[in-house]
C-alpha cells in the first residue's frame, strides 16, 4: 500500500495546530514529552534550520539592499532600493523572467494534464501497470544533472536517436533541437515535463486512491458516463491533491536550475535563460552578490502568489480530506 | 469491476499505456546503449538502437579523464552523513510535533511550506559568504551543513507520518506497565519507528547524493566536487562533449540512486502526499 503515512494520519488529523479543535482533548491524556522535555526535542532541528535556513535567508534579503560584491576590499554599503531601480530596468532580466514563466507554464501545465490522464489510466486493472510504476523511479531518482545528460543525447544532432528516427521516417534531416533559437525552450520544456511526471502521476494517483470507492460504485449503478463520474466523485475529491500539487510543481520550475544549465547553460542567445541562470551567473560569474540576491527577492515575491494558493490548497485538504 | 471499459476503450487504454512507457524508458535506454557503444560507432551519422560491438571502453575513458573515484567518494561521504544527522536531528522534532498540537506544529509546517518555495539563489550567497568566512567553503563539511537543512524539511514530514503510526496507546501500555519515558522511547516506539527511519535515512540520502546547484557553488577544488559536478566537467567548453565517456559516468551516477530509490518509492509518494496536502 502506497499511503504508508497519509493512512497513518487519517485516523487522528491535525487541524494546523488550532488549539480549539475537539483533538485538543488527546493534550490530557498522559502524552509523553512535557514542556520542558518538548523543547529538548525541537532544538536539536532548531540549531541548524535558524542557523542554516532562515538566518541565510533573511541575510539574502537584506543583501538586496546592499552594493555587495564578491572580492571587493571595500565595506560593502546600504544602497536602499538602488538594485531594484536597476532590477526595473535591466532588460536581460526581464526577459529572462519572462522566460522563466513560459518555461515554468509549459512544463507546469502539460505535466499535470498528461499526469492526471495516466493517474486515471494507472488506477484501472491493467495489466502492465507494475512495469510502469517500475519505470517511474527512472526519471523520479535520477540526479537532474544525468537528466541533462541523457537528454543531450538524446538530441544530439548526429548520434542522437531523436534525428534519426526522424531520418527514418523521413522527416527531414532533424535538427540541432538545443541550439536551435526557436527549437530550445519546447525542447528544454518536454525535459521538465518528463523529468517531473512520474511525481506527478504517483501523487495524483495516491489521491485518487484516497477516493472513496462506495461512491464511484454508486454513480456507475446510477448510470452516470465516465465522464459525469469523473466531474461529480472523482474531480471533487481529488482537487486538494490537484491544487497544492501543481502549484508546487509550477514553484519548482519557476526556481529551477540544474536541468538547464546541463542542457543549455542558458542558451542559445539566453532563450532558455531561467531566472535561476541569470542569478547564478550574476552572483558568480561577476561576484554581484547585492544584485543577484535582489533578483531572488523578485522571485520569491513572484512564488508567494503560487505559495498562498498551495496554503489554501493545503488548509482544505485538511479539512475535507 | 469499477470501470465497464468496451474492448475498444480498453485498446485504447493499453496504448495510452504503451505511450507512457516508450517516453519513460527510451530516454534511459539510450544512455545506457551510449554507454556501451565504441567511438567508432558514436562517430557514425547513423546510430543504431543497440551498440553493434559493446564495449566497455567508454567506462575505462571516463575514469581517466575525470576523478570519478574520488567524486563518487565525495558524494557519498556527504551524502551517507548529511542523511544520518538530518535523521538525527528531525527524528526528535517529527516526534514532538507528531504527539502534541499547537504552536509548535503550526510553525514547522510554515517552515516546511515555505522551504519548498525559495529560490536557492538567495540563501547560497549569504551561506557562500558565512562558509568563506569560517573558513567552510570548498569544503564538504560545509556541504554536509547544508544538505542537512537542505533534507530536513521532508524528512520532517515523513517522520511525523511514522511516529503517528506508533498507535499512542503502545505508549500509554508501557507507561502503565511502570515504564520510564526514555525506556518506553527506547523500548516500545523505536523498534516500530525503524522501518520508517531508515526510509527517511535513504530518502535524504538521495536528495544529498542527486544534489547539484549548492555543490557547483560552494565547492572549488576539482579533488574536493561531488559527482554531479565533476559529470558537468564531461560537457567541456560549447558542449563539445565525448559522448561516449559521458554516457558512461552519467550511467553510473545514477546507479545507487535508482537502487535506493527502488526501496523506498512507494513509502516516499505518501509522505509527499501527506506534506504537499496535509497539514
Amino acid at each position: 500500500m502506497t499511503l504508508t503515512t497519509a493512512r497513518a494520519r487519517s485516523g487522528r488529523r491535525f487541524g494546523g495546530g488550532s488549539g480549539g479543535r475537539p483533538d485538543g482533548v488527546t493534550g490530557g491524556r498522559a502524552g509523553p514529552p512535557a514542556d520542558r522535555g518538548a523543547w529538548l526535542l525541537v532544538l536539536p532541528a532548531l540549531i541548524p534550520i535558524l542557523l542554516l535556513s532562515v538566518g541565510p535567508l533573511l541575510y539574502g534579503i537584506a543583501l538586496a539592499f546592499t552594493d555587495s560584491q564578491a572580492g571587493r576590499t571595500a565595506p560593502t554599503r546600504w544602497t536602499g532600493l538602488l538594485n531594484f531601480r536597476d532590477l526595473l530596468h535591466d532588460t536581460l532580466f526581464w526577459e529572462s523572467f519572462r522566460i522563466g514563466l513560459l518555461w515554468a507554464v509549459g512544463v507546469t501545465v502539460p505535466q499535470f494534464l498528461l499526469a492526471l490522464g495516466l493517474a486515471l489510466l494507472l488506477n484501472q486493472d491493467l495489466r502492465l501497470r507494475w512495469l510502469a510504476r517500475a519505470l517511474a523511479i527512472v526519471p523520479w531518482a535520477m540526479p537532474e544533472v544525468v537528466v541533462g545528460i541523457m537528454w543531450r543525447l538524446v538530441y544530439h544532432p548526429d548520434a542522437g536517436m531523436l534525428n534519426e528516427t526522424i531520418r527514418d521516417v523521413g522527416l527531414g534531416d532533424g535538427r540541432d533541437w538545443l541550439t536551435g533559437l526557436g527549437s530550445a525552450l519546447p525542447a528544454v520544456i518536454v525535459v521538465g515535463v518528463w523529468a517531473g511526471l512520474p511525481q506527478t502521476t504517483v501523487a495524483l494517483l495516491a489521491g485518487l486512491q484516497n477516493t472513496p470507492h462506495e461512491l464511484h460504485e454508486a454513480a456507475a449503478m446510477d448510470g452516470a458516463g465516465a465522464w459525469r463520474r469523473f466531474r461529480a466523485v472523482t474531480w471533487p475529491a481529488l482537487r486538494p491533491v490537484a491544487l497544492a500539487i501543481t502549484a508546487l510543481n509550477f514553484i519548482w520550475n519557476f526556481n529551477a536550475f540544474a536541468l538547464v544549465y546541463v542542457l543549455t547553460n542558458g542558451g542559445p542567445g539566453g532563450r532558455t535563460r531561467l531566472p535561476m541562470l541569470f542569478a547564478y551567473e550574476e552572483a558568480f560569474r561577476y561576484g554581484q552578490f547585492g544584485y543577484a540576491a535582489a533578483m531572488g527577492c523578485v522571485m520569491v515575491a513572484v512564488v508567494s502568489v503560487f505559495l498562498a494558493f498551495h496554503l489554501v490548497a493545503r488548509l482544505r485538504g485538511g479539512e475535507d480530506g | 469491476m469499477r470501470s465497464r471499459t468496451g474492448p475498444v476503450g480498453r485498446a485504447g487504454q493499453y496504448l495510452a499505456l504503451l505511450g507512457y512507457l516508450v517516453f519513460l524508458a527510451f530516454p534511459f535506454l539510450w544512455l545506457v546503449s551510449t554507454a556501451f557503444k565504441p567511438a567508432r560507432e558514436l562517430g557514425s551519422l547513423h546510430p543504431t538502437w543497440l551498440p553493434r560491438h559493446p564495449t566497455l571502453d567508454n567506462f575505462r575513458q571516463a575514469f581517466d579523464e575525470q576523478p570519478l573515484l574520488r567524486a563518487g567518494l565525495n558524494s557519498l561521504l556527504a551524502a551517507v552523513s548529511a542523511a544520518l544527522i538530518a535523521v538525527l536531528v528531525a527524528t526528535p522534532l517529527a516526534y514532538a510535533i507528531a504527539r502534541r498540537k499547537g504552536r509548535l506544529a503550526t510553525a514547522a509546517t510554515g517552515w516546511v511550506v515555505v522551504s519548498q518555495a525559495f529560490p536557492f539563489v538567495l540563501v547560497v550567497i549569504p551561506l557562500f559568504l558565512v562558509l568563506k568566512d569560517l573558513h567552510l567553503i570548498d569544503s564538504l563539511a560545509g556541504l554536509v551543513l547544508v544538505y542537512v537543512v537542505w533534507a530536513l524539511p521532508f524528512a520532517l514530514w515523513m517522520l511525523i507520518g511514522y511516529v503517528r503510526a506508533v498507535p499512542r496507546e503502545l505508549e500509554e501500555a508501557a507507561a502503565v506497565d511502570g515504564a520510564g519515558r526514555l525506556r518506553t522511547l527506547v523500548s516500545v516506539t523505536a523498534p516500530l519507528l525503524a522501518p520508517g527511519l531508515v526510509a527517511t535515512w535513504l530518502f535524504a540520502f538521495i536528495t544529498a547524493w542527486n544534489e547539484f546547484f549548492f555543490a557547483l557553488v560552494l565547492l572549488k577544488t576539482p579533488q574536493k566536487q561531488t559527482l554531479p559536478v565533476v559529470l558537468t566537467h564531461f560537457l567541456g567548453a560549447e558542449g563539445a562533449a565525448d559522448l561516449g565517456p559521458l554516457a558512461a559516468a552519467a550511467f553510473l551516477a545514477t546507479l545507487p540512486s535508482l537502487a535506493v530509490f527502488a526501496v523506498i518509492q512507494r513509502r516516499i509518494t505518501g509522505g509527499m502526499l501527506a506534506g504537499a496536502v496535509k497539514s
